[in-house]
């Protein structure tokens, strides 16, 4: 890189979607792209495999679910591989309980046939589905596996991180087994209380062999153990930072039933304007909209109600209409468009041709010169989910890109999914967590608005003619 | 802390303590000595101040040396010694007397107990003690049994203790230990079932292991995460800036320009400068912005990128020289030098704000080993802040020159700091803190600054109306050396003009 006592300038180029800085060699015209740098810090080398531990009944597939969709929406790709569903697809028909009994040699073989097949699924979810975390959703419950379970990751690379989930209150076993079990596709010709008897007794085939993860003999495993729905951790040996995002997470969800409602500020002014962006007030309409909000919390009696806004005018004026304290985020802020602030598509199309062509074709990783993308703005909320996770009764009172990017958390949408999620202003999306999901209610408090959603359309292409870039752009004053 | 529905009524109350969110914290450390008690108490008051939460520790070995001029040896703690027995319960009560002022009177947050703690007796009365007072009680309990361990801990600060003054090695050591021995006999160690409705961290053998019981709130849960984090392996941490810019040279502040000849200049010589360091396993982090990354680039080490790393956003004065900003916001330059640290760039951001984006990457850091961080001045202040200790108004005045590494390893109690200037010129970007005759505020974390109750207040309805009637009450309030009624009808002014 060096010539005699010259210093060699190191040139860099932007790269048009990412705004990422990266050198580049000229040769003969032609730009080659040699990085040595990687744009996003490396927080996980080898594949992680999650292993969970514990009786059915436990929570183990909820835990599972949950954390696949948090790594998921934070940008490690995660996918939960259920050992039930593997043996529903080898066991067509479900019969009862001794299926599950020690001695039933012949289910046993298939048991571990459909261990080995999920094994090996994850294999390749690794090598060729750019897979980093994989989440093996089964009892676990014998050292024996465990210990083979190991060693296949150990010959293979992977680190491995147990999540034990223990409890013996007779109220939430029960409880678990009503809400997903007796609705499941074993039980589907099955009346509650049959289903239930079943699963008590199929418990009862694990419990006989259940050796939990020992304090003594499984000191150097990485794992945490969950007593008692999260009164009380065992953490051992947290190896990497992905592990201790997981274990941070794990130690912040609950199951207390609560609802969060997420809302955007009333209309604005820039709204009406078909304006991006800025830090406008609320219109004539967005006030209203902003006192029926007001009367609508008070209809749903709320019990402690959280209010958050961002740091803009045009939330907190929202919330003001409300009459109760409310906690103001920066985070909660809306994507900044950077050089694009305060236009219209229309001038966007018009100012910056490429940049808007480049953002219809990949929306989630755009990110506005000088600006945010998507990407960004997940990275940036991660905090506020955390918080949303710990807290119980919460309304959100945000802006469009920002609920898009907590919808699809609490929803498990995809990135390519994310930014076309529909938020329309005077709408409250009230989420209440029921089984492994989300049941969302969607209303609309009868204030009319400015419709600001904009679908991706059908020509991305940079030398695309203006009008069919601007084919999907929603109607303004 | 997760609620299920399997508690009956009874503890769900006995848990609800009367407190608000906002009701303050007590940690308690429990341990034998040499355990890291002190090391955890320093390190955790460090973070807690830095991420904007008010912490004190208080350290009972502290009030001890006061009361007792003189320590002769471990005789003072043997277990029969009635006199040494009085004198260290009035020294705890002495600290708890001093915490409950800290936390009632002094806007404290949270405060850190720091004593041995060692017995269930002790802990009961410290828990009556928070709950008269409204205080939440979380416990902070460090278990080792590893003889290496405890005799590099009393290597690294119990000779060194004011105790030890007049000692020779061998007899300080010989002391220490049987000091220790005077506590094993009575040590009551957090127990899962006694203990179980305390809420409280056990950590074993410096962090292999952790238990973690009936985490209340957000502050438990971010002390927890705090701790996990944290570790003890000897590393260095570089700090330095990108090698100068072209916007540099030209006295503009933001932008995002690339490296000047001297910029290069550097960067080439840090190259050299880390590989005659020979570290070991050495990640290095940058910016997303151009110039930390050109530097990195001579650095032959594969480096990564990090958004949070970015410099300060000077919103409107994004690439604006100082005497520029002066020209077209002056009531914003004044309101900056008033108060740096809070003070936010319109359409920008506040150090408070850089100290919250850069959390995560110091959280990272704890985690890491030998790291090479490039990055800005602003951005380059809040981490040195964190590592150094430093209050929110010394932080945006910490100098950080170009072309210089700072090396800071970790030390004892803290940390030692090397400035190693690479011998390559560079312009001087650091803007000392004005005198000024207007008053400025020195305590962080009192109610919102000037700005910020303006900006609210011109949210409301009555915007108007509300700013011409309390503004001056605000203004004597917070300057009362301000006595020229001219000023402030200008300063009124221009705040009219904002809204």
């Amino acid at each position: 890189m060096l010539y005699g006592g010259q210093v060699e300038k190191i040139e860099l180029q932007q790269t048009p979607l990412l705004k990422i800085w990266v050198p580049w060699l000229g040769i003969g015209g032609c730009k080659i792209s040699r990085r040595r740098g990687s744009s996003v810090p490396q927080l996980t080398n080898s594949p992680t495999l999650i292993v969970m531990v514990g009786l059915p009944a436990r929570g183990k597939t909820y835990i599972s679910k949950k954390l696949t969709r948090y790594l998921n929406w934070i940008g490690f790709p995660t996918k939960v591989f259920n050992l039930g569903q593997y043996r529903r697809d080898a066991v067509q028909t479900y019969k009862n309980f001794e299926f599950f009994r020690q001695d039933n040699k012949e289910a046993m073989q298939i048991r571990k046939a459909c261990a080995s097949n999920a094994l090996k699924d994850i294999c390749i979810y690794f090598s060729k589905e750019n897979g980093q975390v994989a989440v093996f959703d089964a009892t676990n419950t014998t050292r024996e596996r465990r210990v083979s379970i190991v060693s296949f990751a150990k010959e293979k690379g992977y680190k491995v991180f147990f999540v034990e989930s223990i409890c013996d209150d007779p109220d939430i076993i029960a409880q678990n087994i009503t809400e997903v079990k007796v609705s499941s596709p074993d039980y589907v010709n099955c009346d509650k209380e049959e289903a239930l008897a079943d699963f008590l007794k199929r418990i009862e085939c694990y419990k006989q062999t259940y050796v939990p993860l020992d304090d003594e003999k499984d000191r150097n495993l990485s794992y945490i153990k969950i007593f008692d729905v999260g009164s009380r951790y065992l953490v051992n040996r947290v190896q990497d930072h992905i592990q201790s995002r997981i274990v941070y997470y794990l130690m912040n969800i609950h199951v207390t039933p609560r609802s969060i409602y997420l809302t955007r500020h009333g209309e604005s002014e820039l709204n009406l304007l078909g304006r991006i962006g800025g830090d406008s007030g609320l219109s004539p309409r967005g006030h209203k909209y902003a006192a029926s909000l007001g009367s609508f919390l008070k209809g749903q009696n709320i019990k402690d109600l959280k209010v958050w806004t961002s740091h803009m005018k045009r939330t907190i004026q929202t919330a003001e209409h409300l009459g109760v304290p409310y906690e103001q985020w920066k985070a909660l802020n809306e994507i900044d468009a950077g050089v694009c602030e305060e236009l219209t598509y229309e001038e966007i199309q018009e100012k910056h041709p490429e940049e808007f062509a480049l953002r219809d074709q990949d929306k989630y990783r755009y990110r506005y010169p000088k600006g945010e993308s998507y990407e960004d703005l997940v990275h940036r909320l991660e905090p506020v989910i955390m918080e949303l996770e710990r807290q119980e009764n919460v309304l959100v009172v945000c802006h469009q890109a920002v609920m898009r990017c907590l919808l699809a958390y609490l929803l498990d949408k995809t990135s390519d999914e994310l930014p076309y999620l529909k938020c329309p202003l005077h709408t409250v999306l009230r989420l209440t967590p029921v089984a492994y999901g989300c049941k969302m209610e969607n209303i609309f408090l009868n204030v009319e608005a400015v419709n600001t959603h904009r679908e991706r359309p059908v020509n991305v292409d940079v030398t695309r003619d203006p009008a069919e870039a601007l084919k999907t752009i929603p109607d303004h004053f | 802390m997760m609620r299920g529905s399997s508690r009956s009524k009874s503890t769900q109350n006995l848990d609800r303590t009367v407190c608000m969110t906002n009701c303050p914290t007590l940690i308690v450390t429990v341990g034998l000595p040499a355990r890291g008690k002190t090391y955890i108490s320093k390190k955790l008051t460090r973070y807690l101040n830095w991420i904007g939460v008010p912490t004190r520790e208080f350290n009972v070995g502290q009030y001890r040396r006061e009361c007792v001029k003189i320590y002769k040896s471990f005789e003072f703690f043997r277990p029969d010694n009635e006199e040494g027995l009085k004198i260290r319960q009035q020294c705890a009560s002495a600290a708890l007397n001093d915490v409950r002022q800290y936390l009632a009177d002094e806007g404290g947050q949270v405060a850190v107990f720091d004593a041995t703690n060692t017995t269930r007796e002790r802990r009961q009365t410290i828990t009556a003690f928070a709950e008269q007072n409204g205080f939440k009680v979380f416990f902070v309990e460090s278990v080792c049994e590893d003889p290496v361990v405890i005799a590099e801990n009393i290597v690294q600060v119990k000779l060194g203790s004011p105790d030890y003054m007049n000692c020779n090695t061998e007899e300080a050591m010989e002391d220490f230990k049987k000091r220790i021995e005077c506590y094993e006999n009575s040590y009551e160690t957090l127990d899962e079932v006694w203990d179980r409705h305390l809420s409280y961290i056990k950590i074993i053998d410096v962090g292999r292991r952790y238990l973690v019981n009936q985490v209340q709130d957000h502050i438990q849960s971010r002390i927890v995460y705090y701790l996990m984090n944290i570790h003890i392996t000897p590393r260095s941490i570089y700090l330095c800036r990108h090698g100068e810019s072209d916007l540099n040279v030209k006295g503009c502040i933001g932008g995002d320009s690339g490296l000047s000849p001297r910029g290069r200049e550097f960067a080439k010589y840090l190259g050299k400068f880390i590989e005659s360091q020979d570290i070991s396993d050495l990640k290095v982090w940058t910016s997303q912005m151009k110039r930390t990354i050109q530097t990195a680039e001579a650095v032959s080490v594969p480096y990564e990128q990090w958004k949070a790393l970015n410099e300060i956003d000077a919103g409107v004065c994004e690439e604006m020289m100082y005497e520029e900003i002066q020209q077209h916001y002056p009531l914003e330059f004044a309101l900056r030098d008033q108060d740096k640290y809070r003070y936010r760039y319109p359409k920008g951001e506040s150090y408070e704000d850089l100290v919250q984006r850069l959390e995560p990457v110091i959280m990272e850091l704890e985690r890491q080993e030998n790291v090479l961080v490039i990055c800005h001045q602003a951005v380059m202040r809040c981490l040195l802040a964190y590592f150094l200790d430093k209050t929110a108004e010394e932080l945006p005045y910490l100098k950080c020159p170009l072309h210089t590494v700072l090396k800071l390893t970790p030390v004892a109690y803290g940390c030692k700091v090397e400035s190693i200037f690479l011998n390559v010129d560079a312009v001087n970007t650091h803007r000392d803190r004005p005198e000024v005759g207007i008053s400025t505020k020195t305590h962080r974390n009192v109610v919102a600054p000037v700005i910020n109750i303006i900006r609210n207040i011109s949210l409301t309805n009555d915007g108007a109306a509300l700013v011409s009637h309390f503004l001056p009450v605000f203004f004597y309030t917070l300057f009362p050396d301000l006595g020229d009624a001219c000023t402030l009808l200008f300063f009124a002014n221009d705040l009219m003009q904002m809204m």
